[in-house]
């Protein structure tokens, strides 16, 4: 058995690590389809001829919503705004570092790594430009 | 290809039993099934079971054995986890095994135990059924996901909450006299948009609540069915199941929902039916805004017109397509392993004419029950059709 407070999620983790050093990549498949790691095989295309790419350093908000309720892994950090981020060749999802009311689909904003207000989970964060 | 007919439909009553074990829901939602059927219980040749959060909830999983157990039945029994189409997905199986003459008798079911949970135990556990690295990790709930469909669905299309209060008052209506449902009284659209918010801009009455129950009905095959004289009036005659990419952030486009709309096509080119043919449909509203997505994809409205369907009286009973006519996942509850057999369970009676709101739809020859999991990264559809 292994001591599961150290065991991680290998591909997963090293994209969060790598996002959090500034060097954000994503997996694009010799089609130019984009997708997130781990990844053997294009979701779109079937391809397994994958390789990192650099990470569009800016994305544009696609939709958001407040989370007024959340699960208890994040009850100290609720109310929260989260949306999903496009980058081009993927999507993400995260916290929009800023209230509501100056949030809008199509807003630019740039990606980081934070930590959870409950428990100090790494988080993925947008920050407006 | 035999036809496939239900026999037999069960119910309990949806709400809060928070002690009552997923066995004991599931043994009386499948004995009155099976009661309600008149097929002897030694026929019974397989049992297809939904549960989404056994092993959550009562620390349970393999459940498919017990639910066969629970109701007397000696036979194959297999459970199916499809988050909130797990019953569907179940129904789907049986269905096409009466179909290629695999079996004569199969009993589709489902149960779900949630309010043994405390709220933020149930709203994690709901949030398993999303992308966990990267959906749940940034703090996505399931309404919270809902709502990211809401939000770009206004703005894509336009539309109001009140749009989506309508939806809820409506189903609420419908359930005054279903003694099935868990919250059997109307609502205003002022309560609705009075309610605490949940995730912007769903607020608590756009959400189904949490439920615990069970729903099963008996499946024959028509020849069994004419053999021992069963009166089995309504046949399953299509059936479509639908995919999409699990997480919202890997869709193209959050204001849709094209697994369903996949479901709905391969379903209704089944049945050789399209969508101006039906008459009533039981659709999974587990948020307002799911009832427009749905009735869009199932090709009732066009895309950015399913949002004011309640509002201008279109879905109501007196419209001219009832939609949730059982008070839908919103009045009626949302056991989530239970839900979509239920659909088809209410939709059989409402078309054999033995439900509370049967005198709504007195002519209905064809239903349609959409059942959906996740943020509709699976969808099921089914036809029904009285034949006799």
């Amino acid at each position: 058995m292994s001591d599961t407070e150290s065991v991680g999620d290998a591909g997963f983790d090293e994209f969060v690590d790598a996002l959090a050093d500034g060097d954000g990549y994503y997996v694009e498949c010799a089609n130019g389809h984009g997708s997130l790691p781990p990844r053997r095989v294009c979701p779109d295309c079937g391809s397994t001829d994958l390789a990192d790419a650099p990470l569009p350093e800016t994305g544009e908000v696609a939709t958001y919503t407040k989370v007024h309720v959340p699960a208890p892994s994040f009850a100290d950090d609720a109310p929260y705004v989260t949306a999903v981020v496009d980058f081009g060749p993927v999507r993400l999802t995260g916290h929009v570092l800023a209230p509501v009311e100056d949030v809008e689909i199509g807003q630019e904003v740039s990606v980081a790594v934070g930590e959870t207000e409950t428990q100090a989970d790494p988080l993925l964060v947008f920050e407006p430009r | 290809m035999t036809k496939v007919r239900v026999a037999g439909a069960g119910i309990t009553e949806f709400g809060s039993h928070p002690e009552r074990t997923s066995r004991d829901l599931f043994a009386e939602a499948g004995v009155d099934a099976i009661e309600d059927a008149g097929v002897a219980r030694e026929d019974v040749e397989g049992v297809y079971y939904g549960n989404f959060m056994g092993e959550l909830s009562e620390h349970q999983g393999h459940q498919g054995p017990l639910a066969a157990e629970a109701l007397g039945v000696q036979a194959p029994a297999t459970r199916y986890e499809s988050a909130c189409a797990s019953s569907g997905v179940a129904l789907r199986q049986a269905v096409r095994d009466v179909r290629n003459g695999e079996a004569d008798v199969l009993v589709a079911g489902g149960t779900e135990r949630m309010t043994n949970l405390s709220t933020a135990e149930s709203t994690e556990a709901l949030a398993i059924a999303a992308d966990e690295l990267y959906e749940v990790r940034a703090g996505v709930t399931f309404p919270g996901a809902y709502a990211m469909m809401a939000t770009a669905y206004f703005d894509q299309y336009g539309g109001t909450r009140e749009d989506l209060a309508h939806i809820a008052v409506k189903n609420h209506a419908n359930a005054v006299g279903n003694d099935r449902a868990q919250y059997q009284r109307e609502i205003t659209v002022a309560d609705a948009l009075d309610s605490p918010a949940v995730a912007d801009p769903l607020h608590l009455y756009d959400a189904c609540p949490v439920t615990d129950g069970a729903s099963a009905v008996v499946l024959v095959s028509e020849t069994y069915a004419e053999d021992h004289g069963l009166d089995a009036g309504v046949a399953i005659t299509g059936t479509g199941q639908g995919g999409d990419r699990m997480a919202l952030q890997d869709r193209e486009n959050v204001a849709a929902s094209p697994a369903a709309t996949e479901a709905a096509e391969e379903a209704y080119a089944d049945a050789g039916v399209t969508a101006a043919d039906v008459d009533v449909a039981e659709v999974h509203d587990c948020f307002t805004i799911a009832e427009v997505l749905a009735l869009e994809s199932l090709g009732f409205f066009e895309r950015g017109e399913g949002i004011a369907a309640a509002r201008e009286g279109k879905t109501t009973r007196d419209g001219d397509l009832p939609v949730n006519l059982s008070g839908g996942l919103k009045a009626k509850g949302h056991p989530v392993g239970a839900t979509g057999t239920s659909q088809v369970a209410e939709l059989t009676k409402l078309l054999r004419g033995d439900h509370v709101n049967s005198e709504h739809v007195p002519s209905a020859r064809v239903g349609v029950a959409h059942n959906a999991g996740g943020t509709v990264a699976s969808a099921v559809v089914h036809v029904l059709e009285v034949v006799s």
